[in-house]
């Protein structure tokens, strides 16, 4: 257990115990003594004076009062009784946070379980067309995706879209299942090193050109000869990009980071990491089927 | 009470010039910290108001409000009328004029580094004690020459019985001196990074013992010092009962010490240490609510005075708050409650039942009730404006907390709203959605209450200004009715 560790030695453990009862037993000898002492002049007043007018009465304590601070001291020793609180006595309901989170999440687990049994017998695409499985998804997904990929799925800066036809890793359920479930990651090495501020403006515009924003010239050839020596290894001769890698195909109009020229100078001088977490340890395994199919549903809407 | 016909041969005089400069240090530094305050909840309310500048963004700017209302403001008040009422409830001059100037001028170079470096982003990351170690060192050395010049005073004192009030004061000078220096400790690495010799679970503990003790010490005993003195004295009344005063301090002093861990329920603290927290929560309640009878009691026979005094109105609702902040805060400590509680605005609400409500309210009162003294006069320039302000800030506090009350418990119960295939209803964001309008309403109420703090400024100003230079003597004690 990890609480076992957590035990205190005998001398911290009596230590806690004696201090405990010693303030409280001390306020309750306060209270008493308190009620005992007598009013010390014939006006009810301690009989001093401060700064010409200031003066004490001393009157009696509030009865309510005495029993609220009685009451408080009550629970608390009876709190202490059931609950760990005075040093390794465990308290007799043997309560502890860990036991109540564990409580917590099988409740949890019970409510849903009907649901998981009837998904269970489901394969992920009949679950992509079943309305409950897609109510759930859709929950999990607010929940777990859209930080990143936003409420409406369309993705932001550095984030894919998920309502396009454009996926990065292929679109069929088994990419899509691989990459929930073990994540990606996906690397640009940097080029600041191998090249020169010229050389990476070349390039740019040869990528620019790619994608037809951009007019052949010298400076689209030099671009295109350093693009033939390095970048085809991933982004492929034509430079539509290789699944596999999840290297993105520059020629299209899906641009993750942006594709200005100064953003894909940025890309190519200082690289780019994209993370996309596994969520296999994060969830279990009907909640990822789930997930899976909320997602692969996505994909089939937005090849409509 | 000043010009008693019956003084001390030489004329002695009170040390008032430092207690001058510490009530316009409250006021100017009221303003500061509540209108970073207003700021930061306009910021919550429309995000885009930080304008992408980092030292103007919430994270840089919340510690900044937070110090500057507690430890500035709050603090500065503490010093004024501790120096004040010391020197009045010991019938003798401070103990050093020199070192009460030196702490009066070392306090205000700690507030202005904090106003530097916080806004730069150097911090240590822990609640309330975010100023890094050059600051803390100042901090440490200021306060030790407070106790110096207040016990010092005591020490040297013309009357045999110490004044209840001081005994708060003392109490709130000695705790905070240990608190801070704990707390503290830490490894300087440059001049402006430190890192706490305490780590994980142990740096939590250490933490809040400071936290909830900064809250017990600086803000409830210290200010219930300044009730026992002013409450009375505004309304005339002797206090009501000796022997509670007695009772509640000792409970509320030892008691509060073990109260810390309550910050830190369902977290990775032992079980047992949670429960004790939770505990000695419970059983602060009828030790705080001890300070409440007694300055409220204090009101009995003089009742119909609260009919054309506000400034009694502002010490009465204060202790009404103090009272309310002290119910809530034990049935905020209980596990079951704090799990719905914690994390949501509920507890900002509760702060400021505490901050707005208790002590600044208290603080007002108190001033109103000094500073004409200070300079001869019966009253402020305007009684009228003190009414406005009672009720300007009387509503902007109830706006305040009901708009955090309903915020944090909304936010408690969509947080923990699960659906039936073991989903969560809510989202974070559309928590933040929903709670949008209730930051609204907040920064309408902390508005009222800065505009509040401002008209005292000027009501401050115009009693101050011209006011003629006079040194209040010191009068020889006054013989009581049973010894006489």
């Amino acid at each position: 257990m990890l609480t076992d560790y957590l035990e205190l030695n005998n001398y911290w453990h009596w230590f806690v115990i004696i201090f405990v009862f010693l303030n409280i037993f001390a306020c309750w000898w306060l209270l008493r003594w308190s009620s005992k002492t007598t009013v010390e002049s014939h006006d009810n007043t301690t009989g001093h004076i401060w700064d010409e007018d200031l003066q004490e009465l001393n009157n009696p304590l509030p009865r309510w009062w005495l029993i609220l601070f009685h009451m408080t001291i009550v629970f608390g020793l009876a709190y202490l009784f059931f609950y760990p609180g005075l040093g390794n006595y465990k308290g007799s309901l043997d309560w502890t946070q860990e036991n109540q989170l564990e409580e917590l999440m099988q409740a949890k687990a019970v409510k849903a379980e009907s649901l998981q049994a009837f998904w269970n017998d489901m394969d992920i695409e009949t679950l992509a067309s079943n309305a409950s499985a897609l109510e759930t998804g859709t929950r999990m997904y607010a929940q777990y995706c859209a930080m990143c990929h936003g409420s409406d799925a369309k993705g932001a800066k550095g984030y894919p879209n998920l309502t396009d036809k454009v996926w990065l890793w292929g679109s069929d359920l088994k990419a899509i299942e691989h990459t929930i479930r073990k994540g990606r990651q996906a690397v640009m090495q940097p080029w600041k090193d191998q090249y020169t501020q010229t050389e990476i403006t070349a390039l740019a515009t040869y990528v620019q050109y790619l994608n037809g924003r951009a007019p052949e010239d010298e400076l689209v050839s030099q671009g295109k000869e350093l693009f033939s020596k390095t970048c085809v290894a991933c982004h492929g001769m034509d430079g539509k990009g290789l699944q596999a890698l999840g290297a993105p195909d520059l020629t299209n109009d899906v641009w993750l980071y942006g594709n200005d020229l100064a953003t894909i100078e940025h890309t190519i001088r200082e690289g780019r990491n994209g993370v996309m977490p596994a969520q296999e340890t994060l969830m279990s395994e009907y909640e990822l089927k789930v997930l899976t199919a909320y997602i692969y549903h996505l994909q089939q809407e937005a090849e409509k | 009470m000043q010009n008693s016909s019956t003084t001390t041969h030489p004329t002695e005089y009170y040390n008032d010039k430092v207690v001058k400069q510490f009530t316009i240090a409250t006021i100017l530094w009221g303003i500061v910290g509540m209108l970073v305050g207003v700021i930061i909840a306009a910021q919550l309310w429309l995000p885009g108001l930080n304008f992408d500048v980092p030292w103007f963004s919430y994270g840089r700017l919340r510690p900044l409000h937070t110090n500057a209302v507690i430890f500035a403001f709050g603090g500065s008040a503490l010093f004024a009328t501790a120096y004040y009422v010391v020197q009045r409830t010991s019938h003798v001059r401070l103990f050093s004029d020199k070192l009460a100037a030196f702490t009066f001028w070392g306090w205000q170079l700690i507030i202005v580094s904090a106003a530097i470096t916080l806004p730069l982003g150097m911090t240590q990351g822990k609640e309330y004690a975010e100023l890094e170690w050059p600051i803390d060192i100042l901090i440490a050395i200021v306060w030790v020459c407070f106790a110096v010049v207040f016990f010092g005073t005591l020490a040297k004192r013309r009357i045999k019985h110490i004044y209840v009030a001081n005994w708060f004061y003392g109490a709130m000078i000695i705790t905070i001196a240990i608190l801070h220096i704990v707390n503290n400790l830490s490894m300087p690495v440059t001049f402006g990074k430190s890192y706490s010799v305490y780590t994980g679970a142990v740096d939590a503990l250490v933490q809040w013992w400071y936290g909830h003790n900064a809250v017990g010490f600086f803000l409830t005993a210290g200010f219930l010092g300044m009730m026992y003195y002013f409450v009375p004295k505004q309304a005339g009344r002797p206090v009501y009962s000796y022997r509670l005063s007695i009772v509640h301090f000792w409970a509320l002093i030892s008691i509060y010490m073990w109260a810390g861990p309550h910050h830190l329920h369902y977290t990775a603290l032992p079980n047992w240490l949670q429960s004790l927290g939770m505990v000695f929560s419970l059983i602060l309640l009828a030790p705080s609510w001890g300070g409440m009878i007694n300055g409220m009691m204090t009101l009995s026979g003089a009742w119909h005075k609260l009919r054309t005094d506000p400034i009694l109105k502002f010490m009465i609702v204060a202790l009404s708050f103090y009272g309310m902040a002290t119910f809530e805060g034990p049935l905020l400590s209980i596990k079951t409650v704090n799990a719905l509680s914690h994390y949501t605005d509920w507890g900002i609400g509760h702060v400021h039942a505490g901050a707005l409500g208790w002590v600044a309210m208290m603080t007002m009162g108190c001033l109103y009730c000094m500073i004409p003294r200070l300079v001869g006069k019966k009253e402020m320039y305007s009684v009228k404006w003190i009414d406005w302000h009672f009720w300007g800030s009387t509503i902007g506090v109830v706006i305040y907390i009901a708009s955090m009350w309903i915020a944090g418990v909304m936010q408690g119960l969509m947080w923990r709203a699960v659906n039936n295939d073991g989903t969560l209803t809510y989202t974070f964001l559309e928590s933040i959605i929903a709670t949008k309008p209730y930051y609204a309403m907040r920064l309408l109420g902390g508005l009222m209450f800065f505009a509040g703090m401002c008209l005292m400024a000027f009501n401050v100003y115009k009693t101050l200004h011209h006011a003629p230079k006079v040194q209040a003597i010191i009068p020889q004690p006054k013989l009581t009715a049973a010894h006489a």
